[in-house]
């Protein structure tokens, strides 16, 4: 293949794009909800802990958010510029569905952002409440509208081919809620509840274990346990419900993550293989009879199909969806167990002291990111060779651009995104150290004694 | 009713997309023109002024490009996918430019000792943003090579010496409006230099809306008839009269150090630059072949996306206008 074939170089540009762009949204979907609940308490019991935790981790919402804004406008801007056929045949229906993002999410988030990051001084204590729900709202509803864009474009419903050559829309209702979306929509916003809670107890843990803000530690680790005690567990049915459902309307993909060739019944589970596509077979195979038909269908024989089973042409690869499906499921289980020796610790009063459990949440804190990011690599390497599955190819959807334009920006890309990664991450670490205690009270006005000003703390962590 | 959809929906959605885009110019363009400015700006303390001046708002200003953006692919597809393969190199540096510039707001003041390279990313990104808008409303007037629906010209098309000549007239104006806005928001030191600032920029600006004015018509002939035919050249009268008549109250606003008329004459200005555009182009959307109606969406997807908009965009307007005024007053607040 020619090394600057544009359809290439766009896939890897938006694989690196969006999955750089990810990671942000994972997290703050679930930090504005968090924060959100953190406000909560501390106007209801008037507890000043939950304001300094609050206020702390606003300032690295702020960080991330700031990174997922510009990552995000990117998106918005390579539909075009790289997936413009894709655009022209799909806009009636994809179309509308960002537009709606940008009216109901975006702005909402932007226009009571500056209210919730620097508004604590100058608004009311509900009208700041208020900021902080119309942006945790806003990450939701911006949730709500990408996942049925995507859900559609994995399992188009209610559009019709027009005379013109693009698609139409013959029913909203079933374009939006198409078969996969409730299954996606409810995995993607557990994993991001999931992906916070992870972060926030192993930082809390990091603090218990060097003996620094201890009690805001404890309440970090204690809240995000509490949520990541049921909801590990759940986002596993999530999870089967969602392969259920992927079964039925894309067996293709279902085949490529479980690398299994040829149709059978009684399937077994492949624990681990290298799946090779030019030979059609897997080597160095290791796997448990009849459990894959079991998982897969819930029936001890129930059918899978195979890759065999379609033609060449309409096959993704299985490398990436067999290998990332097993890193995924793999955190999931280490995301329950942990989950569940937390609550026993918690039970036996031994939750804050055993500082095996704590390192071990230290560890665990990124989890949450790997296992998105793997998530998303079955669900989008596993719709190849489609864009809209079933209806338009990857190939058929790329711009009429030179490779020459695409490596540039791709080369522009990364070089940006590696300078701004590293920044970002450096500012989040330089905060967590500096901690929740470094955090100035609320004024009641706004001319405070200088000494008490924001700046001394944020600037001078 | 139903027959006058298809007329009536591109024409509306034509309408609410010329408001986002031109209510991105405002607000992006006093934005990205403090950018510009930082370098330049007497100190370190008026260089914190001016970033924490924007800090509460940026992102809204923004969102009205991803507005813009999202609502042409969701309104006019066909010009979505003809304009952004054309203008792909503009676009990416753009976008690097607004990625720079929108993280340095949150780096630049957790930052001590290389706090000048985020002053540097926040200055060139701004630069670098503005620029290429400018060439990007250059190449869109002079229009894209189509061919059956898909753009078929080069990757250098865009750069011509009329997106050179547009590209500096945004800069400018860009840098005119955020010395306006430092005139209402600054302290007494920062505003006495944004007077001087203006007053540069205006000359500037003058200049290029001139030579862009006299340009444009020898674009495309149909711009020429437009303006040129007896009949209309007195009905556009106003257009270029008004232009000339707020450059000339802008200059003097400035000369009485007045607050608030020098941003508000910027934003005429704007308006009346952007009014003489609408009339050259109307109804194409790519000039010269590609017009709203061809380029529109099907009309239940127009529809569909109107039914949201029109209550949304007052409550968003709303919820912005009062962002705005709880940070109307400089205060301590802002990143430090």
């Amino acid at each position: 293949m020619d090394a600057l074939d544009p359809l290439l170089l766009s896939r890897i540009q938006f694989a690196f794009t969006i999955s750089f762009h990810i990671l942000f949204p994972s997290f703050t979907i679930g930090l504005a909800a968090w924060l959100v609940v953190l406000e909560a308490l501390w106007l209801k019991t008037g507890n000043p802990i939950y304001m300094e935790i609050a206020r702390h981790w606003t300032k690295i919402f702020a960080i991330s958010f700031g990174m997922g804004v510009v990552s995000g406008v990117v998106l918005s801007y390579e539909f075009g510029t790289n997936w413009s056929e894709f655009s022209r045949l799909g806009g009636n229906v994809i179309g509308p569905l960002m537009a709606y993002e940008v009216l109901t999410a975006f702005f909402l988030e932007a226009g009571f952002l500056g209210i919730m990051l620097f508004g604590w001084n100058r608004v009311p204590r509900a009208v700041h409440f208020f900021a902080s729900l119309m942006v945790a709202a806003g990450t939701v509803i911006s949730a709500f509208w990408i996942l049925a864009a995507n859900s559609w474009m994995q399992t188009p419903a209610g559009q019709v081919m027009g005379d013109d050559g693009v698609l139409h829309v013959a029913d909203w209702w079933q374009v939006i809620f198409n078969p996969s979306f409730p299954y996606r929509f409810s995995h993607m916003v557990a994993a991001a509840y999931l992906t916070t809670a992870f972060m926030v107890d192993g930082i809390g843990a990091w603090y218990i274990l060097r003996d620094r803000n201890v009690p805001h530690g404890r309440i970090m680790l204690g809240m995000g346990l509490s949520l990541i005690v049921w909801l590990a567990p759940l986002q596993l049915v999530i999870g089967d419900l969602h392969g259920l459902n992927t079964r039925e309307h894309q067996p293709a993909k279902i085949a490529a993550l479980e690398a299994h060739w040829e149709t059978q019944k009684q399937a077994p589970l492949i624990l681990f293989a290298i799946p090779d596509p030019k030979a059609e077979t897997n080597h160095y195979e290791l796997a448990i009879p009849d459990l894959g038909s079991l998982i897969l269908t819930h029936e001890w024989d129930g059918e899978i199909k195979g890759l065999k089973s379609f033609p060449r042409e309409d096959r993704p690869n299985p490398i990436i969806p067999f290998f990332a499906f097993r890193i995924m499921v793999g955190i999931g289980m280490i995301m329950i167990a942990l989950g569940a020796i937390g609550a026993v610790l918690w039970l036996r009063g031994r939750l804050y002291s055993n500082r095996l459990f704590l390192q071990a949440m230290q560890f665990a804190a990124p989890l949450g990111f790997i296992a998105v990011l793997s998530g998303w690599f079955v669900a989008e390497v596993g719709r190849q060779p489609w864009t809209v599955y079933g209806i338009l190819r990857t190939a058929d959807s790329v711009s009429p651009v030179p490779g020459g334009s695409v490596l540039f920006s791709l080369v522009l890309f990364v070089l940006a995104y590696g300078v701004i990664f590293g920044a970002g991450i450096y500012y989040i670490a330089k905060l967590v150290r500096a901690g929740p205690e470094a955090t100035p009270p609320i004024e009641d006005h706004t001319e405070g004694d200088p000494s008490r000003r924001p700046m001394e703390a944020a600037g001078n962590p | 009713m139903t027959e006058y959809l298809p007329i009536l929906l591109p024409l509306v959605w034509a309408s609410i997309l010329a408001l986002a885009v031109f209510l991105y110019v405002l607000l992006g363009g006093y934005d990205l023109g403090l950018g510009v400015l930082f370098p330049l700006a007497p100190s370190h303390k008026d260089r914190d002024a001016m970033m924490n001046s924007v800090a509460p708002f940026w992102d809204g200003n923004e969102t009205w490009l991803v507005f813009g953006g999202g609502g042409l692919l969701a309104a006019f597809p066909l010009a979505y996918s003809v304009m952004l393969p054309a203008l792909y190199i503009p676009l990416v540096l753009m976008l690097i430019g607004l990625i720079l510039r929108g993280v340095a707001f949150e780096f630049r003041f957790k930052s001590e000792k290389y706090r000048y390279l985020w002053d540097l990313a926040f200055a060139g990104g701004s630069i670098l943003a503005a620029v290429m808008q400018g060439a990007a409303i250059g190449a869109f007037i002079q229009g894209f090579k189509v061919v059956d629906n898909k753009f078929a010209g080069g990757a250098f098309d865009w750069l011509t010496p009329f997106s050179a000549v547009t590209a500096l007239a945004i800069l400018s104006g860009y840098v005119l409006l955020s010395a306006g806005w430092l005139i209402m928001k600054g302290d007494e030191d920062l505003r006495n230099w944004a007077y001087g600032v203006a007053r540069k920029a205006l000359v500037v600006l003058a200049a290029f809306i001139l030579i862009f004015s006299v340009w444009t018509p020898f674009l495309h002939p149909e711009i020429a008839a437009r303006w040129f035919t007896p009949a209309n050249m007195v009905m556009l009268s106003p257009v270029p009269l008004i232009t000339a008549a707020s450059i000339v109250a802008l200059w003097l606003s400035l000369d009485r150090r007045l607050r608030y008329a020098p941003f508000l004459l910027g934003v005429v200005i704007f308006l009346l630059c952007y009014t003489g555009l609408a009339v050259s182009l109307f109804p194409f959307i790519i000039p010269p072949d590609i017009t709203i109606w061809k380029a529109a969406a099907a009309p239940e997807s127009q529809l569909f996306m109107l039914y949201g908009a029109v209550p949304l965009l007052p409550i968003i307007l709303g919820y912005t206008t009062y962002s705005y005024y709880v940070f109307w007053q400089a205060g301590d607040e802002g990143y430090h």
